[in-house]
Order: structure tokens, then sequence, then C-alpha cells
């Protein structure tokens, strides 16, 4: 069996993972534009509203 | 070349403008940092299961000595920062636990059988190797499968929560944990091999990219870089397309995580910082004159174990509270005690996974071989 080359093996991730991202966008929404949050997250004011490996 | 090296640029740039149009500013620069995790650890080689390989096979130290470096350079910005922030930045800390501790052996045994930790599945993945890809595929599916057993692995048993700076206070914490890094330094180059005891100039640049990123992170998002949560959340949102109710399941009932359950993947920290290290990696091998060759072909039995320790890998990471990244770098850095935890028993458990790598990473037997 001929191994598949290096670019096909990274074309199929990087074809998955725009799926998932353009089926989710569909599914989910994208998030509204008047609602984006401060574009650097120190100096703004407002706690960290991100989920961390970390949460249990 | 010029043009080799300036479509992938254009690419990546392209990107995190599409993301910052789509899901806003902080969005596009969070997946520019991701891209810059990429181009480091694939561009310069920087790695968390080879090197620790190395260190258990070979008593070559360099590879684990650079993390090291990248982590106390992290923790040097990163405890200040913590400090004088600590309505906008959050740490990466969480209480150890039995299942924590066992998470991350068994964790550390899979990165090895998988030739990849979180982050380097990522990157292998992103850079075309196969091994790689089947991993992620099942780490997706093992970080997902993880989320719903949480109750269950946190109830055997957890110490309160204990950091370098309920220790040491929030300065004196950041001392004790350089000092610890370096007694650890010590503890490594006393074991290694004459020679192998000081990093390449390139694992000392890649090291201080990876801390200024890893703090870059922090200021943008408001928390620290962390893999396995964007991955079962991924996980998570495909089994609920295929029909799966997650309103009582313990972890998706939380409301902060039903929240993201529900919300575009592109307004998730991790996933945005992981999409980008894919890309990343991508980039840089498509920047390369050739390539690279491809890994080497498995058989089919090969591929359903890679997949399977895939699996075990996310399932793992998600009870360990983490994987090489968001417990080791990140928790270390930010002063979390059960970082230190998981270093220990994960390099336990990669000593075991390299004597199980011969049994999953099977090759297809060449054609004339005696059966």
């Amino acid at each position: 069996m001929t191994p598949l080359s290096r670019p096909k093996v990274a074309l199929i991730a990087l074809t998955a993972l725009t799926a998932l991202i353009v089926w989710d966008a569909a599914a989910s929404g994208l998030p509204d534009p008047f609602r984006f949050p401060a574009v650097i997250a120190l100096g703004s004011g407002a706690a960290p509203t991100g989920a961390h490996c970390t949460a249990n | 070349m010029i043009a080799r090296r300036l479509s992938p640029t254009l690419l990546g740039v392209f990107v995190a403008g599409a993301v910052a149009l789509a899901a806003g500013p902080r969005a596009g620069l969070l997946l520019a940092i991701g891209i810059g995790f990429g181009l480091v650890l694939e561009g310069l080689r920087f790695g968390f299961a080879g090197p620790w390989r190395a260190m258990i096979a070979e008593r070559d130290a360099r590879g684990l000595l650079a993390q090291l470096l990248a982590i106390a350079l992290a923790a040097a910005a990163i405890f200040p920062l913590l400090a004088a922030n600590p309505l906008e930045l959050s740490p990466a800390h969480a209480p150890i636990g039995v299942g924590m501790v066992l998470g991350a052996f068994v964790f550390g045994a899979a990165m090895q059988v998988v030739m990849g930790c979180g982050s380097g599945t990522l990157v292998n993945a992103g850079s075309g190797n196969l091994i790689g890809l089947i991993a992620l595929a099942g780490f997706v599916a093992g970080a997902f499968w993880g989320t719903l057993h949480t109750e269950f692995w946190f109830g055997l048993g957890q110490l309160p929560l204990i950091s370098a700076q309920s220790l040491g206070g929030e300065m004196g914490g950041l001392w004790l944990t350089l000092a610890a890094l370096a007694l650890v330094a010590v503890g490594i180059c006393l074991r290694a091999v004459p020679g192998k005891r000081r990093p390449p100039a390139r694992l000392i640049l890649a090291a201080t990219l990876l801390a200024a990123l890893a703090v870059a992170n922090l200021v943008v998002s408001g928390q620290t870089w962390g893999i396995v949560y964007g991955l079962g959340l991924w996980g998570a949102k495909l089994a609920q397309a295929g029909g799966a109710d997650l309103a009582n399941a313990g972890f998706w009932a939380n409301p902060a995580n039903s929240a993201h359950l529900n919300a575009s993947i592109l307004t998730d920290v991790t996933s945005l910082t992981n999409i980008g290290l894919i890309l990343g990696a991508f980039l840089v091998m498509r920047g390369r004159a050739t390539p690279g060759a491809p890994a080497q072909p498995l058989a089919w039995k090969g591929m359903a174990l890679v997949l399977i320790a895939g699996v075990v890998l996310g399932y793992s990471s998600r009870i360990a509270l983490g994987c090489n990244v968001g417990a080791f770098f990140s928790g270390v850095s930010s002063g979390s005690l059960h970082g230190w935890a998981w270093f220990v028993a994960a390099f336990a458990g990669s000593a075991l996974g390299l004597k199980l790598r011969p049994f999953v990473l099977i090759r297809p037997r060449a054609q004339g071989a005696p059966a």
C-alpha cells in the first residue's frame, strides 16, 4: 500500500476542519457583531468567559 | 522560493482576517496566536512527547530542558499579570485527585504510543502525518467521552485546590515555581549523558517564542493556553448533531459549558487556538522546499489501534484536567500544583508507553515476506 503524501493527509485534515466550522456556523449561527468581546481581555474590565481544560 | 513562502503566509492572514470578520477581532487575534503556536512547534521542531522519549530512552535532556525553560519564561510574566489583574485573567488552577493522576499516567503512555501529545497531535495532523490525523479523530471522540464520566472520576477523591500562590503568596509563588523548575532541571542534567544537557539555539528560540505566545494568549483571551476543552467541545457538537441529548449530562449541563455547546465554535478560545495550530503546522509544511516523507505506513490493525490510542489520549486528558499544554505548561506556569502532579504521573506513564509502542504501530508486511 502506497502511503498518502503529507500534502494529501494535511488536505484531508483541513477539509474536515473546514467542514466542521462551516457546519457549526450553519447550525449554531455566528456571534452577534454588536456583542463581540473587547479585542483584548486585559484592560477590558470583563471577567473571562472562556472555558479551559481545567474546568470540571 | 518567495512565492512558495508567500502563499502560505497570505493564506494565514486571510483565514485570521475572515475569522475576525465573522466572530470579532479577538477571535481573529486568537486564531493568529494559534497559527503562531503551530509555526513555532512545527517550524522549530519543538515538542513534548519526543523529548520525553529521548530523556527516558537515551538520557538526552535537551528537549525536556527547553520545555522547562519555556514554562519558566512564561511563569515570569504570567504570575505578575495574574496578580495585577485577578478579575480579568484566570489561571489554570485545578485540584490534584485520584482520577486526575490516573488520567495523567494513562495520557503519558498513550502519547508515546501515538507519538504525539495534545499539541503534538494537532501539529502532526496539520503537517500531514497520517498517524497524527487518525489519533486526532480519536482524541476528539475521547475528550468528549471523558466529559460524560467526569463526576465518577472526580468523585474518587480530590485534594483541596493548592497553588504556588496559596503556598508562597503572589510573587513568592513565582519564586517557588522557578526554584522547583530549576531543581527539576538540575536533576535531569545529573541524569543525562554528557553532551546531551545543553539545548541547541533552535530550541531556546522556540521556548522563548512559545512563552511569548502563551502570555499573548492569556492577555488576549483572559485565560491560559489550552487544547483539550476545544476538542471535547467539537466531539460534543458532533454527538449532539447525531442525536445525543446532553442537556442532562453533568459536564454539559453546567451553564458555562452548555453555553459553549450552543454557541459558535469561533467563540471558544481553545477551539480557535487549536484551529490556528493545525493551520500553522500546515503552513510550515507547505512552505518547505519538500513537504517531507510521509509517515511510515501502518497495517489496518495498526491504524485501528492508533485510533483507539487516540480515544484513550482524549479520554485520559479530560479526566487529567488537561494535557501537556493545559495541565503541564499552563498549570505550572500559572502556579497550579496539579501541573506538577500531572508531570510526574505522565512522565511515569511515558516509560510504559514506550514499551507498548511496538505492539500498536504495526507496519504492513512487506510483499513477498513469509507469513
